[in-house]
């Protein structure tokens, strides 16, 4: 076919660039979806899933964190490489990310990585960093965040939001059945909270049991972040796999 | 007085008009934005504690004004002339181009609104809420209706090669926005939504987008107002026709390719990685060849680069575009993006990209434009000269303190002492950043200055353009009552 002949017919030209253009797409976002390497299956001792999707107090922290835009300051990914490691901790698995809707990997560290933030600081520490960075950081550049201290958590929408997470595939459960196999999936402390229909009390339980931002007389959005913050990166215990066993799966 | 005109002209310039204007003011809008968020990241007590001005929420009022405020106006205002032109033909559909302009302007006022009240997928690029998607899915395909209706009505068989390149770019953004934001929203009455797919997939998915907003709406669509301002400002025809087919086709299936560079050494499987790294360097190749064909347009009239400051803008977009594709494919090496990913040298990139290539670009395209659209001259020759250079240092002083920041904290970031121990913590490359970032915004500030120099110099140009098309109405009415 000569070239003239698409560039004389509208037609042509529209078809051979639409075949054209999605070719590369097709060859590496398709594939993700079905080879089963792509997402590690980690378990926990006693055979359960060792990722869980987020509890509804957790969702609602996370939900701020990408209202306020933290990913695009803070990545949530470690790389295999030995400055990293040391600074972090093990390199990220896709599994650990897996009911991230949407993925929170990020492009830019104007501050650190926080994929495995959880644990490492105490409540306190966040709430002073996040309400004013400067007073324990002082050549930190991240703005001020005072306001999640005093603005009350709506979890009005909670059951709204775990039933559209439901929809795009994260395990919540509704019905007696689905209730059944999360037990039988993550073990029944993790499946109790995993529930849309107790969403609001396991919510406000625990923000109690938590008291994440110091403050017992209110259910603040600085409650939901840190208890997001607080988990980042604690599902997988990589003390019981060998050094490099994930390795395979790159 | 325009209005009026505009229906009796041969060609539907009042869309153009609507739209070049609407690029020079999301242009200032959008570059201010970009500013005081840069300064904010020198002097963070800028962010004053107001939640709607953080920088985690103003950064993509920025890059959605700059990329689809102006660079999108540009583009609906230079497509819709370029196709118009090209095609000897009256631009089909009046009513549906006016939407195409309300329905885009509505989009880009709702977005920045949304990301400063905290509404946002947090998708690089395409952080509208899902509403605004719907409305851009509208706007998008009465575009593309348009202008395939109008290049059906053209004078002559061939379609011209800037066309091969706008249409492109039409039909990628329709694919990469329909993929990319599939989504649950929270409720009906809700603007937050949850993505279909997470993790791996989604990151994939992504940067598949990301990286070809890039490539289609700010490359390809961009080579398309190259191809037909630089031949006419040049008053030659373009270097090679053999050249353009082989970089169109070869460029717009090779981008399509690379956007998992943007993944390097993550929890993407590696064979993904590689295809995209190999893609990339791939890729160098028939982005030269667009540079190479442009430039070369120029072939015995180099004079033109001494005494027409357009020519200059339109060479010297063309060699940043040179650059920035030559430092593109660098940077998809896995072992050159070990060093660079997270750090501010991908920002030094991008902006060399998008200041040397698509501003500059647009700005030479526009200053031969808009006087035609308003049937004068220029105002001021020199303002386009100070414009210039204003740019170029902007342009010079943003991209070296980036490569600076950049390979400088990716240096310090991997530095051991020698006991095997990191040699620096986190804040102290923070520290490290403070300088190169004061002397980025004080680029900015250049570039910035440049648009406002820019836009008194079209404004005056406007003016004398009415005041001169009234003297004629004058002159003419006095003629046919015989005075």
């Amino acid at each position: 076919m000569k070239h003239e002949t698409i560039e004389v017919n509208a037609g042509w030209l529209i078809a051979l660039t639409l075949v054209v253009i999605s070719i590369g797409g097709l060859v590496e976002i398709v594939p993700l979806f079905f080879i089963d390497e792509t997402v590690e299956q980690v378990k926990t001792a006693d055979g359960k899933d060792a990722v869980r999707p987020y509890t509804p107090l957790e969702q609602r922290g996370r939900d701020i964190y990408v209202r306020e835009g933290c990913y695009l300051c803070h990545s949530q990914m470690i790389r295999p490489f030995r400055d990293e490691m040391l600074r972090y901790g093990h390199y990220s698995l896709a599994a650990e990310s897996q009911y991230d809707h949407p993925f929170q990997w990020g492009s830019k560290r104007t501050g650190p990585d926080l994929a495995r933030v959880g644990g490492k600081y105490s409540n306190e520490w966040h709430v002073q960093h996040l309400v004013a960075p400067r007073s324990v950081v002082p050549q930190s550049i991240m703005p001020d965040y005072p306001w999640l201290l005093n603005t009350p958590l709506d979890y009005s929408d909670i059951g709204d939001r775990m039933r559209a997470l439901k929809a795009v595939g994260v395990p919540y459960s509704e019905s007696d059945q689905e209730y059944e196999a999360n037990v039988q999936r993550f073990g029944q402390q993790v499946a109790d909270r995993l529930d849309i229909n107790r969403a609001e009390q396991i919510l406000i339980a625990q923000a109690q049991a938590g008291d994440y931002d110091g403050d017992r007389s209110q259910l603040t959005e600085m409650d939901a972040l840190v208890a997001y913050l607080q988990v980042l990166g604690t599902m997988v215990d990589f003390s019981e796999y060998d050094d490099g066993h994930f390795a395979e799966f790159r | 007085m325009a209005q009026a005109v505009a229906s009796t002209e041969q060609y539907n310039y009042d869309i153009v008009r609507k739209f070049s204007l609407a690029a020079l003011v999301w242009g200032l809008v959008g570059m201010s934005a970009g500013l005081y968020a840069a300064l904010e990241l020198a002097f963070p007590a800028l962010n004053f504690g107001i939640a709607e001005i953080t920088f985690g929420r103003l950064r993509p009022v920025h890059t959605t004004l700059v990329i689809f405020g102006f660079g999108g106006s540009a583009l609906f205002a230079t497509s819709y002339y370029v196709v118009q032109r090209t095609c000897q033909a009256r631009l089909w559909g009046e009513g549906m181009a006016n939407f195409t302009f309300w329905g885009w302007q509505a989009t880009l006022l709702l977005g920045a609104i949304s990301y400063m009240a905290g509404y946002s997928q947090s998708r690089e690029y395409a952080e509208f809420p899902w509403p605004i998607d719907l409305l851009i899915t509208a706007v998008w395909v009465a575009y593309l209706t348009i202008y395939v209706q109008t290049l059906r009505r053209r004078s002559q068989p061939h379609i011209y090669v800037a066309n091969w390149f706008y249409l492109s770019f039409i039909l990628a953004t329709a694919l990469l926005h329909v993929f990319n934001n599939l989504a649950v929203p929270v409720s009906l009455f809700s603007w937050e939504s949850y993505s279909a797919f997470s993790g791996v997939q989604d990151a994939m998915t992504q940067w598949w987008y990301g990286h070809n907003a890039v490539g289609f709406f700010l490359t390809a669509a961009f080579l398309g107002m190259m191809y037909y301002f630089v031949p006419k400002q040049a008053g030659r025809p373009v270097y090679s026709y053999r050249l353009s087919i082989i970089h169109f086709w070869a460029l717009v299936f090779l981008y399509m390719w690379a956007g998992a560079h943007h993944l390097h050494w993550t929890a993407l499987p590696d064979w993904t990685s590689t295809l995209a790294a190999t893609f990339s360097i791939m890729l160098l190749l028939p982005s030269w060849g667009g540079m190479i064909n442009g430039i070369m347009t120029l072939s015995g009239a180099w004079e033109k680069l001494r005494t027409d400051p357009i020519m200059l803008f339109l060479i010297t977009a063309l060699s940043f575009y040179g650059m920035s594709t030559f430092e593109g494919p660098l940077m998809s090496l896995k072992s050159v993006n070990a060093l660079s990913h997270y750090t501010d040298w991908t920002i030094g990139h991008v902006h060399s990209g998008a200041l040397g290539w698509v501003a500059l670009i647009s700005f030479g395209s526009m200053y031969h434009l808009i006087p035609r659209l308003y049937d004068t001259k220029i105002y001021s020759t020199k303002l386009i000269y100070a414009h210039f250079w204003l740019a170029t240092i902007g342009i010079v002083l943003y991209i070296t303190s980036m490569w600076v920041a950049g390979i400088g904290q990716g240096l310090l970031l991997r530095g051991f002492d020698d006991y095997g121990n990191l040699a620096y913590s986190f804040i102290e490359t923070v520290d490290f950043l403070h300088q190169p970032y004061v002397w980025r915004a004080l680029g900015g500030a250049f570039f910035l200055s440049g648009v406002v120099v820019m836009i008194y110099n079209v404004a005056r140009t406007i003016a004398k353009g009415k005041r001169e098309a009234a003297e004629l109405e004058a002159k003419l009415a006095a003629k046919l009552a015989g005075v």
